[in-house]
């Protein structure tokens, strides 16, 4: 199977809150997919579906052809995930952390896996600080250490540049357009600009439903023609704000 | 390194990365002394061995093993790094089982710590040696029993207080069922089997028998028993929280 990310008819509720539904996604090698959404639409609860924190109450996902249902552990090994708000142990190291989870992934090299992400995102100067007195951006920064240590074939990255200044987040995107180039990633985020310098596609989803699928350039092409400015805010708006959802199929 | 064994080794790191290990060992030895020297009497007694110190170990552990366990799953989930750990590829057993016997190692730790009674009392007179590591044996597996029940309470809620106050309730009626006043409360009207399966479910009950001195494979039987039920109820509630 190409798609690394294979999900068909996801849905749940949470009590009377319908969350997610019937989502699907599909999501191969080379793509970074922005997630795109007001806030409560349902982007984090589907982002835990994919990486089997949640389950769902109906639907199936394929992770690199591994069932989340039947073989939890081969499919979760494929992903690094950046749970939203990049929580971390307080009195941990991010070196202590790092081992820590390659420890648990039980990988040969770690001391080089350590090195590559230590440069990669750039805490070799927090390294050995407690996490607790991490600023929220070398928190961020960690976390993404943590979901990149395996060399994952998919990221699932929940607002990574969350907390970054703008320079960080320069990099950031730098290094997720380039990651994406030979994996699947998905990214959530609240900023469109984003979306138009590092997706190569973008979701909308508003209620549980997806709402829009389509590249960037087609997102943008939504708008009217004689918009100068802020066409992509526009556009945002419209659809969650006017638009009546149609659960939607995406391939 | 397996990933049982890693989650161990930074759950018990954690203890000691946190003022929380010193704090409780301070508290424990304090009040094993007091319970030990002031109400039990241990030099009055004038008896060579540890019966003062190992009779209160059941209301001890009562308050002080789940103020260890409530933080087990319950600050994972508040810290949201739970997130982290169920999406890890790693079984819910290896998870569960670390964890717990990392609490309990950080436990039978602060129990060797109490050793230099056993010592003063060797020194003393000429205690039964025996006794006194069946009596420890006892206590440490009292006390797996016990954060087995927190372990699996703290599952439950991201809120610490809650899952401390849940597990002493729990706690204390697996104590009680042995109580002699309990069992006497039955006794006056219930059939002999039944106040015998209710004095056979109390933690009392089992541990005293250890701490006479004799190792019946039963008692020994009767806390791993209740540790693996506790412990697979804890795997189902994580499982269960995930489809919730």
């Amino acid at each position: 199977m190409d798609q690394l990310i294979h999900a068909v008819g996801l849905d749940k509720k949470f009590g009377p809150i319908h969350a997610v539904q019937k989502v699907n996604l599909t999501v191969p090698a080379g793509e970074v997919l922005g997630f795109l959404g007001p806030n409560g639409a349902g982007k984090s609860t589907t982002m835990k579906l994919l990486t089997g924190f949640l389950e769902p109450d109906a639907g199936t996902i394929h992770i690199g052809g591994h069932s989340m249902q039947d073989q939890p552990t081969l499919a979760k090994a494929k992903i690094g995930y950046l749970p939203e708000g990049a929580p971390a142990y307080p009195d941990m190291t991010p070196s202590e952390y790092l081992d820590f989870l390659a420890n648990v992934r039980g990988m040969q090299n770690p001391q080089v896996a350590k090195r590559r992400v230590v440069e990669q995102v750039h805490i070799g100067s927090v390294l050995h600080q407690s996490m607790e007195t991490l600023s929220k951006g070398f928190r961020r920064r960690v976390g993404l250490a943590a979901a990149l240590l395996h060399d994952p074939e998919v990221l699932i990255l929940d607002e990574p540049t969350d907390g970054l200044d703008p320079n960080q987040k320069h990099e950031v995107r730098l290094l997720i357009r380039q990651l994406g180039k030979t994996k699947a990633v998905v990214l959530s985020t609240h900023i469109l600009e984003e979306v138009e310098a590092v997706c190569s596609r973008a979701i909308i989803i508003n209620q549980g439903l997806v709402v829009f699928d389509g590249t960037p350039a087609e997102l943008d092409g939504k708008a009217p023609a004689d918009l100068k400015h802020n066409r992509l805010d526009h556009v945002f708006r419209t659809i969650t704000t006017t638009e009546i959802a149609q659960p939607g199929t995406i391939s | 390194m397996s990933p049982c064994k890693a989650i161990f080794r930074r759950e018990f790191a954690s203890y000691f990365n946190t003022p929380l290990a010193g704090v409780f060992l301070v508290i424990f030895l304090l009040l094993a002394g007091i319970f030990t020297f002031q109400m039990g009497g241990f030099f009055e007694r004038g008896q060579a061995d540890l019966r003062p110190f190992f009779q209160f170990h059941p209301w001890l552990f009562l308050f002080l093993v789940p103020a260890i366990a409530m933080r087990l799953w319950a600050e994972e989930r508040r810290q949201g790094t739970i997130e982290v750990l169920m999406t890890l590829p790693i079984k819910m057993r290896d998870l569960v089982v670390g964890k717990f016997l990392a609490a309990w190692a950080f436990t039978i730790t602060a129990l060797l710590f109490t050793t230099p009674i056993w010592w003063t009392a060797s020194y003393l007179g000429d205690p039964d040696h025996g006794v006194i590591l069946t009596s420890y044996i006892g206590s440490a597996l009292m006390a797996g029993g016990y954060l087995a029940i927190g372990s699996c309470i703290s599952a439950l809620t991201k809120n610490q207080v809650i899952a401390f106050v849940l597990s002493v309730v729990i706690c204390f009626i697996f104590l009680l069922s042995g109580f002699p006043m309990v069992l006497e409360f039955f006794s006056g009207w219930a059939p002999e089997f039944i106040v015998e399966a209710i004095a056979s479910l109390s933690f009392l009950t089992h541990f005293q028998s250890l701490s006479r001195g004799v190792i019946d494979l039963r008692d020994v039987l009767y806390f791993f028993a209740v540790i693996a039920t506790f412990l697979y109820l804890n795997g189902l509630i994580l499982d269960w929280k995930k489809a919730a």
